[in-house]
């Protein structure tokens, strides 16, 4: 437990009757929790070690009443965590004991939906799953699929700049996402972007996606959907050496093919992920690769036939072609539940640094010294084509100490990638998490120029103020 | 008028420091190929990044190539061609639409956001854009984003940077993912369609499974009919494969027929360039990007009450429309139609004098306006880097 929350402003904390009077003021009794039960189920997201109760949570239905909501709080010095599902690895969603936290969950419904114009505007609460749900009836999804999606949030989504397992070929949150309609903290709506592409002006619409609830609460999104594929088949090849299965990965990306996915997982993930998922997985060899392609059964052929010529080389131990719906979805199914699969085996914590491709051999061996020279284990599962690491450090929580060996292990990790040519964070966010490792990517300049940029939006820090830059440094903007 | 043209970055921030202590405006440039869009501004020196020239990393297996600000774009294209590879967005070349002569900088393909035809399938150029270096209003060198595609660490300047049109910084290097270059590509051309048939056929076809990446209509001089525009591209086999199904998808129109080769990809060069509509002569350019559904009814509205030619590209959202010089050069419709129909529209063509009078971009609302003031003074607090290029007052 070595992540600090700023110290609650007394202040505030002596007036929360008053606040949440305030509040009741401004929607209607179900939607404004207080007792301290209730209250529970909001002080953790995804990242689960770290918790703090929240002032009070409002659960608004309407922009106006975020509108309101917002403007109160501005007006009366309080914090405000946005909050979608509450499914952040980084810590995104935790509140503070000062701060209320604004769910957008109950603002859930589709608002229109375009198949001409192939977009979808719909309330930010809605879950990533559902959006693709509610178009799947014409053959469209909404392709960003973070393995979350089931539960988790647009509004999270592009607080994240969420991505998922398909972006190699769809791109993330940010390349999907065509208008917001956005609340400031004074209150004011703004809407941005639109229907159409690329909003005139600055691109307040890029700012504002990825940057983890600091500049503004979003209540609605406007989205491109997409026809889906007529199929999709995914491969699995299995190698005896990492090297080789990254050297493979550069070969198949050299040729021009640019599979739809291209996941990686190494021995550890797979025996954790196969005992779980019996995915007919291969259990004999170091590294794998799932390789998934799209298009029609004759296109699907002639482009595993090309991969496959490209992979033989590399002399994979196992070649797989997925030969049935089932079994495509049980290569899925691996693969998605592979942090849940982990934490059934023991606890963890997962790292989502980036690194240059070309680098994957050399990071993976010294993830691997990392991690023993802590005495722990890690397995990882990967997004190969865009070095995207996803690796999950195991610990015991009951073993005094353990935690904050894992949490030393995912440190030195994430330098690692930035040495490399890499990031800290690849789609999870830095949150709480990596707060205090953004020093090792940017310099000074650099975050003082985007904590002034920041400013513009929130010159008093008041909303999601635990978040993303140091604690140390910090200015009024 | 002084024309600064650093070396590198300690260069080019010397030269912004002292020129934000004294208060001394900054034209931004490259090679000035596009120097006659936006507002026209006064400024009192130039800094250009044409003596900041060359590809600093290009790594064809991780899909990312790295250039300075000041590197020809087409010396990009050719460094990608050598191993396969393009740019994504098919950034558009204005020098034609303009009559400039001269090498476009890559610099200026981010920092004007410069797509093409492709964007519908393959994002614009910042979404390709995935790092930055630039020199803020201060004088102090910035990066935002990296060398890997999947980055979410911070606030992501690189957007705002993009599009920006040099009134936030002086960008020295920029970053891009790229993408194979595909083997194959065919382009299946509808005769005969009137504006609304053509937009439906396109909006059917992007609906379709068949991946397209070009979706444009070129209206016959008489209205009545045109030239309407799939492309589709990749390995031969599938290339092969989706035509057929897209000429399925379409056959209740008669007369169709596929063009490959040099003439189809002259026939993209000049839709992604606009040059369809130069051979007018001197007419203002307007580039409007709408719903892509409303476009018909948008060039309409502008045709009712101007004398104007146009095509679409994007699959009818992105509406080319040229007009006569006199008056307002149709501003005032211009902005009507995109009240009405939503989107946007920018004066790309027209005399220094006519820009100077009008709004170049469209006129935001109060609340976006308040939000670029205070991005503005974010960078650049004295003001000093191409002011008035985009609006008045950032």
């Amino acid at each position: 437990m070595t992540i600090a929350f700023p110290k609650p402003d007394e202040a505030v904390l002596a007036r929360r009757k008053e606040i949440v009077e305030g509040l009741g003021r401004l929607v209607a009794p179900e939607a404004l929790i207080v007792s301290e039960d209730e209250r529970r189920a909001f002080e953790t997201d995804g990242l689960t070690s770290y918790r703090q109760m929240p002032l009070a949570v409002v659960l608004p239905s309407t922009t106006e009443e975020v509108s309101a909501i917002m403007r109160f709080c501005h007006a009366n010095g309080v914090k405000v965590v946005p909050r979608g599902a509450g499914t952040s690895l980084c810590g995104g969603a935790i509140p503070q004991e000062d701060a209320i936290v604004l769910g957008v969950a109950k603002m859930n419904r589709v608002i229109d939906v375009s198949f001409e114009n192939r977009t979808a505007r719909v309330q930010s609460g809605i879950t990533n799953l559902g959006i693709s749900q509610a178009v799947a009836y014409e053959g469209f999804f909404y392709a960003p699929d973070p393995s979350s999606q089931l539960a988790c949030t647009i509004a999270g989504n592009i607080a994240m700049n969420s991505g998922g397992a398909h972006c190699l070929k769809y791109g993330v949150t940010t390349n999907n996402l065509m208008g917001v309609t956005l609340v400031l903290l004074d209150g004011t709506v703004v809407e941005i972007g639109g229907e159409h592409l690329d909003a005139a002006g600055y691109d307040i619409l890029g700012l504002v996606c990825g940057s983890e609830g600091q500049l503004g609460v979003v209540t609605e999104a406007v989205v491109r959907i997409l026809r889906a594929a007529e199929g999709a088949r995914p491969a699995l090849f299995g190698f005896e050496r990492v090297e080789d299965a990254g050297a493979c990965v550069a070969a198949i990306i050299g040729a021009g093919i640019i599979p739809v996915a291209l996941e990686y997982m190494d021995k550890p993930a797979i025996q954790i992920c196969e005992a779980f998922a019996h995915a007919g997985y291969p259990l004999d060899v170091e590294a794998m690769l799932i390789v998934e392609v799209e298009g029609s059964d004759q296109e699907i052929d002639d482009m595993l036939r090309r991969i496959v010529a490209i992979a033989e080389p590399f002399r994979p131990k196992t070649m797989k072609v997925s030969q049935s719906e089932a079994e495509s979805a049980a290569i899925w199914k691996g693969r998605k539940s592979a942090f849940g699969a982990t934490g059934r085996v023991a606890d963890y914590i997962c790292m989502d640094g980036t690194i240059p491709t070309g680098q994957l051999p050399y990071v993976l061996n010294r993830i691997d010294e990392i991690v023993k020279s802590y005495g722990l284990g890690v397995a990882n599962v990967f997004h190969a084509g865009d070095g995207n690491l996803h690796p999950l450090v195991m610990f015991n929580t009951n073993v005094p100490g353990e935690m904050e060996k894992a949490e030393k292990a995912g440190e030195d990790i994430l330098k690692l990638c930035v040495e490399v040519g890499g990031c800290l964070t690849g789609e999870h966010g830095v949150g709480i998490e990596k707060r205090d490792l953004m020093t090792h990517q940017f310099n000074a300049t650099d975050l003082e120029q985007q904590m002034r940029v920041r400013g513009v939006f929130d010159p008093g820090w008041l909303l999601n103020p635990a978040k993303v830059f140091p604690l140390e440094g910090r200015f009024a903007a | 008028m002084t024309v600064h043209t650093p070396r590198d970055e300690q260069d080019a921030s010397i030269v912004i420091r002292e020129a934000a202590d004294k208060g001394t405006l900054l034209n931004i440039a490259g090679n000035g190929t596009k120097a006659a869009m936006g507002r026209p501004n006064q400024t009192d020196a130039s800094i250009s990044s044409t003596a900041m020239s060359g590809i600093t990393l290009y790594e064809p297996a991780e899909l990312v190539i790295s250039a300075r600000a000041g590197t020809p774009v087409l010396e990009v294209m050719r460094v990608l061609a050598a191993k396969g590879q393009e740019l994504p967005f098919e950034p558009m070349d204005y020098r034609s639409l303009l009559g400039t002569r001269g090498d476009p900088t890559i610099g200026a393909v981010a920092a004007m956001n410069i797509s093409g035809p492709r964007r519908i399938m393959a994002g614009a150029a910042r979404d390709s854009l995935i790092g930055v270096r630039f020199v803020n209003g201060r004088g102090e060198v910035v990066k935002s984003g990296g060398r890997v595609m999947k980055n979410v660490t911070g606030l992501d300047l690189v957007k705002l940077m993009a599009g920006s049109w040099g009134t936030l910084g002086f960008l020295t290097e920029v970053t891009f993912k790229v993408l194979p270059k595909q083997e194959r590509m065919a382009t299946l051309v509808i005769r005969g369609l009137d504006d609304n048939q053509a937009i439906e056929a396109l909006s059917m076809a992007l609906g379709s499974p068949f991946d397209v990446t070009g979706a444009a209509h070129i209206p016959d001089r008489d209205r009545r009919g045109g030239s309407t525009l799939i492309r589709l591209e990749g390995f031969r086999v599938s290339v092969d494969y989706r035509m057929n199904e897209m000429k399925r998808l379409m056959k209740r129109f008669r007369f169709m027929d596929i063009l490959e080769g040099v003439g189809a990809e002259a026939l993209w060069q000049s839709v992604r360039d606009a040059t369809i509509l130069t051979d007018q002569g001197n007419r203002a350019i307007w580039r409007v990007s709408t719903v892509p559904a409303k476009g018909p009814d948008l060039a309409a509205h502008v045709a009712q009450a101007l004398d104007a030619q146009w095509f679409y590209d994007w699959g009818g959202g992105l509406v080319w429309i040229s007009t006569p010089l006199d008056g307002d050069a149709g501003a005032s419709i211009l902005r009507e139609a995109t009240r009405t129909h939503g989107g946007h529209a920018t004066l790309v063509r027209a005399p220094a004098e006519v820009r100077s009078t009008l709004d170049v971009f469209e006129p935001q609302s109060d609340a976006v306006m308040t939000l670029s003031r205070g991005i503005k003074a974010s960078l650049d607090p004295a003001g000093i880097l191409n002011p008035g290029r985009m609006y008045a007052g950032i």
